[in-house]
């Protein structure tokens, strides 16, 4: 006779994903069921073993009886749920998205060093952005080579803050952090000094390999030489999570 | 049988590398086929010296840097049926572009004079003037193809080609992007 | 305590100014102290010295026509604004005039009528002591009946008998977007926690609004009393005022008002000697506009960079480190004290169908009476704009009136006759916002008035999320092209698809709301844009 069964502490639901039927635990969202069921939302911001931003917009997602569209990175799944994740609509906004990305810093591919394993690169050419029908911002940001392992290239951030949230949620040095507001946001490393001089910074280099862009890249590296790998994350992040 | 009249194309580069150009005549023995169905009426790599009045489809590459490169825009606009940006210095400025973030006369500066050390001087005879910023193709005229890539390989290029010779609208995000 | 302990305590407060008949009442608010309330004051005492005894002089809270200031009233103790001999304009030189008239006839020079529309049209319940008591006072808002609402709720009351007043009385939050009080407070008060917080938003970013300053600096104790109710019907012990460092003359008072509350025992350990406790701190916001975004205000109050987080959670479940927190704005806690007093159901008799109680508005733009007023829900934008505020100064033509700031959107002389609540707001493409009104007359440019909504949201933007900090700059600069008879008419076609997205996809109300201003003004002002097209 097997033993009594214990009860779960989290519920099953159903829902119901782009015309498919799945179930999902209640306790997760819906990029993570989406993920697990192979149905492809585009995002910059969101990463598996970091916290939810919910800034990059790009996860939005339709729900029926909704009228306002939804992250889905940010919403829990519920019983009965109808969506939507690849409307003429949604398509639209998001290339606008990424058209909005590509005109506010200087995103020059030919000459990244992350060209071809690019994040947002493809995000373009899967959203199907080959223009970017607003002017370009123009600004002009200086290069941060003074670590020595590193460097640091404002003109592909994107400020999505994976760096920023891999640097204190797993790392736990908190070296980087944002400041100013609006277009003038810029990732910083400790009160804003070269990252070379900072003394928080443990030269570990998740920042840099979970930078979706040439943003964060090794010194060294050539146009589309830099590769980046992401898969210690989700490993790490579940082991802090246990002890 | 009468065969179906050729379709008529020109190209011209503006501020590139020609690089496009040079992915253009990759298509190797493909180009073989591809002239019994299109007629090079006006390109750097043809004769003609005259754009045509009415042509078919129009292929820019580079960006619009100068003066000149602005009027050439307008003429192909006003010529061609179709106009193609080909590249990601036409489609987005690229590395053209780049001079953007400092003044024109610091650029023209460090080209002409902090660098050289034999008789600086800013040419002004005989070349276009350059423009303060560096656009797109359509930041000044609209286009109605974007083919990115820097360059664009042999195969979207015969891709775009192809699908505009069966009188379709290509979607070259199938076979190229930003960058490729 | 209770009622008869407090209605002693304030007969003994009463009778400290027992022999005081007249009182001349000099507007000390930061409008009036603007233009030179400070030195009137001055000049009054020393004037006044103690040569008639049976007359005082008294620094009170806003009395609404800042664009007459500084403002002086001679009233019989007790008597209110309308009842009272008003003085505008005054200077320093006035003050012997205005005492010698103090036993004879007015003097006729300074007179400002108190029975013109802009004071006989009003109705005030959140403004009632505006005016009348020394804001600094804790004796004097105990003498007029303050603190006998909290009182009589934690005698008298239990929390669910709070909360059912308050659902009862129809109260929508005066924040914006008007979200019912009741169930806002019911929803923190399910919520199964140890901790709890209350938050007053008085972070007031609105260009041109000026609501929850006044009520601050007029009638502090108010607003901590609304708190404090509001906490015990929550179950919360811990309360923050998070108001924007740009109002010091607020703060100041506040910090006064919480200080003497606590020392008499209306905050602070055991109120009225109860189990019940609130601590209530205040928290200077740096100036970032969208920290008056709940989320961000609390990401603020934390400590941490003010920006918004993606909700739900809302803060009712999660709020301040992660505990149910009950955010409402100044005037909502100002409404809450005549609420339990006067109840729910004569609160609800008061204004519209779906829209109960009064509102303040801040008059400001074009109109002859700037200022602040209080009416009830459903009065007409006419009546406010050309009865009370006295219509546009110089015979020059009513274009359109702003309301919501830069979330809201712009009404035209054809929608004038509106009865103004949330809902019919919201179908003329703005909304009800905090309670500016900016009024722009026929010289106005509809383009020009987008682009500054929309550079302040542009600078106002925290820069989290992409449409918002991207979105705005690129509306910004199509906008200023526009503004400049520059942009072509794509560019035009553009910037409402960049509405559209901004609106659609922005993380939080201030990139959802950043389009309206223009979304608005196009939907009235068309042909001032089409004007404006370069290829036109």
């Amino acid at each position: 006779m097997p033993p009594p069964a214990t009860q779960p502490n989290v519920r099953v639901v159903t829902l119901n994903i782009d015309g498919r039927d799945l179930s999902a635990r209640e306790d997760e969202t819906i990029i993570e069921v989406c993920r697990e069921n192979q149905i492809p939302i585009p995002s910059l911001c969101y990463l598996e073993g970091l916290s939810i931003w919910g800034a990059c917009r790009l996860c939005l997602v339709e729900l029926a009886g909704q009228g306002r569209l939804l992250a889905a990175c940010s919403t829990r799944v519920t019983e009965g749920m109808q969506i939507q994740t690849n409307t003429e609509k949604l398509q639209r906004y998001r290339r606008t998205i990424v058209e909005l990305l590509f005109a506010e810093r200087n995103h020059v591919c030919s000459v990244c060093v992350s060209n071809g394993h690019c994040e947002l690169q493809y995000l373009a050419q899967t959203c199907g952005v080959d223009h970017v029908r607003v002017p370009y911002r123009q600004a002009s940001y200086r290069v941060d080579s003074s670590h020595e392992m590193f460097r640091l290239d404002h003109d592909r951030c994107i400020l999505c803050t994976r760096c920023v949230r891999v640097c204190d949620e797993i790392e736990g040095a908190h070296t980087w952090d944002v400041m100013g507001r609006g277009t003038e946001c810029r990732v910083i490393t400790d009160m804003a000094q070269p990252w070379g001089e900072s003394d928080t910074c443990t030269s570990c280099g998740k920042c840099v390999q979970v930078c979706p862009t040439g943003a964060l890249v090794r010194q060294g590296t050539s146009v589309g030489e830099m590769v980046k790998d992401q898969h210690f994350l989700p490993i790490l992040a579940r082991r802090r999570h246990a002890q | 049988m009468s065969t179906p009249p050729k379709i008529t194309v020109a190209t011209t580069w503006l501020d590139g590398c020609s690089g496009c150009h040079m992915s253009f005549l990759d298509m190797d023995e493909r180009l073989i086929e591809l002239v019994q169905q299109v007629d090079i009426v006006y390109s750097p790599l043809v004769d003609t010296k005259t754009l045509p009045d009415h042509v078919d489809v129009g292929i820019l590459e580079g960006s619009i840097s100068s003066e000149d490169d602005l009027e050439k825009a307008y003429a192909f606009r006003k010529h061609c049926k179709i106009l193609v940006s080909l590249g990601d210095c036409a489609v987005n400025g690229n590395v053209p572009a780049m001079r953007n973030h400092f003044k024109l006369a610091d650029v023209v500066d460090h080209a002409y004079r902090d660098t050289v050390t034999v008789q600086p001087q800013t040419p002004t005879r005989g070349v276009p003037a350059l423009l303060s910023l560096v656009k797109p193709i359509h930041g000044v005229v609209g286009v109605d193809v974007f083919v990115p890539g820097c360059p664009p390989s042999a195969d979207a290029i015969w891709y775009v080609l192809s699908e505009l010779i069966a009188g379709r609208m290509p979607d070259p995000s199938s076979v190229t992007r930003f960058g490729a | 305590m209770n009622l008869d302990d407090l209605a002693d305590l304030a007969e003994q407060y009463r009778a400290i100014d027992a022999n005081v008949e007249r009182e001349v009442r000099v507007c000390m608010a930061a409008s009036c102290q603007s233009s030179g309330a400070a030195p009137v004051m001055d000049a009054l005492l020393a004037g006044l010295g103690d040569s008639k005894p049976a007359c005082k002089v008294k620094g009170v809270g806003c009395m609404g026509l800042c664009s007459a200031g500084p403002l002086v009233s001679i009233a019989d103790r007790d008597a209110s604004l309308e009842e009272s001999t008003l003085y505008r304009d005054v200077t320093a030189d006035d003050a012997a005039d205005i005492i010698a008239s103090l036993d004879g006839p007015p003097v006729e020079r300074l007179r400002c009528p108190t029975d013109q529309p802009f004071f006989a049209r009003q109705q005030k319940i959140v403004l009632e002591n505006a005016g009348i008591i020394d804001p600094d006072s804790f004796k004097g808002y105990v003498a007029v009946g303050g603190y006998s609402a909290l009182i009589r709720a934690l005698s008298e009351m239990t929390p669910a008998d709070v909360l059912r007043e308050v659902t009862d009385s129809g109260l929508r939050g005066r924040g914006g977007g008007g979200y019912p009080t009741g169930l806002k407070w019911s929803t923190v008060a399910k919520m199964p926690a140890t901790q709890k917080y209350v938050i007053c938003n008085a972070d007031e970013g609105d260009p041109g609004a000026f609501m929850d300053r006044a009520i601050l600096e007029s009638d502090p104790h108010r607003v901590l009393e609304g708190m404090a109710i509001a906490a015990y019907a929550i179950g919360a012990n811990k309360a923050y005022v998070y108001v924007r460092a740009e109002y010091p003359l607020a703060v100041e008072r506040l910090q006064t008002a919480i200080r003497k509350a606590k020392r008499s025992g209306f905050l602070g350990n055991k109120i009225g000697d109860t189990q019940f406790s609130l601590e209530v701190e205040i928290r200077l916001g740096a100036g970032a506009f969208v920290c008056g975004e709940e989320t961000a205000l609390m990401a603020s109050i934390e400590g941490l960079r003010g920006q918004p987080r993606p909700r739900p959670p809302y803060p009712a479940e999660s709020g301040l480190w992660g505990y149910p927190t009950l955010i409402n704005n100044v005037e909502t806690f100002a409404n809450i004290t005549p609420i339990l007093r006067e109840g729910g159901d004569w609160f609800a008799s008061i204004g519209t169908e779906r829209s109960n109680g009064t509102k303040v508005f801040a008059l400001a733009g074009t109109i002859t009476n700037t200022g602040l007023i209080e009416v009830p829900m459903g009065t007409s934008l006419r009546d406010i704009i050309e009865v009370i505020g006295g219509g546009i100064p110089g015979g020059k033509a009513f274009k359109a009136v702003q309301t919501g700031g830069p979330s809201g959107g712009c009404i035209p002389a054809q929608h004038l006759d509106i009865a103004v609540d949330y809902d019919s707001l919201k179908t003329l493409g703005t909304m009800m916002g905090s309670g500016g009104m900016i009024v722009m007359d026929e010289t106005s440019s509809m383009v020009d008035v987008a682009r500054y909504f929309m550079e302040f949201c542009m600078t106002e933007s925290c820069g989290k999320c992409i449409p918002c900090r991207a979105g705005t700059q690129q509306m910004h600069s199509i906008l200023d092209r526009l503004a400049k008879s520059q942009a072509t008419r794509a560019e035009l076609a553009l910037l409402e698809e960049l509405c559209e997205v901004v609106q659609a996809t922005s993380l939080c109300g201030l990139g959802q709301t950043a389009p309206n201003p223009v979304l608005s003004t196009m939907r009235y002002f068309r042909n001032e844009y089409e004007a404006k097209l370069g290829d036109a």
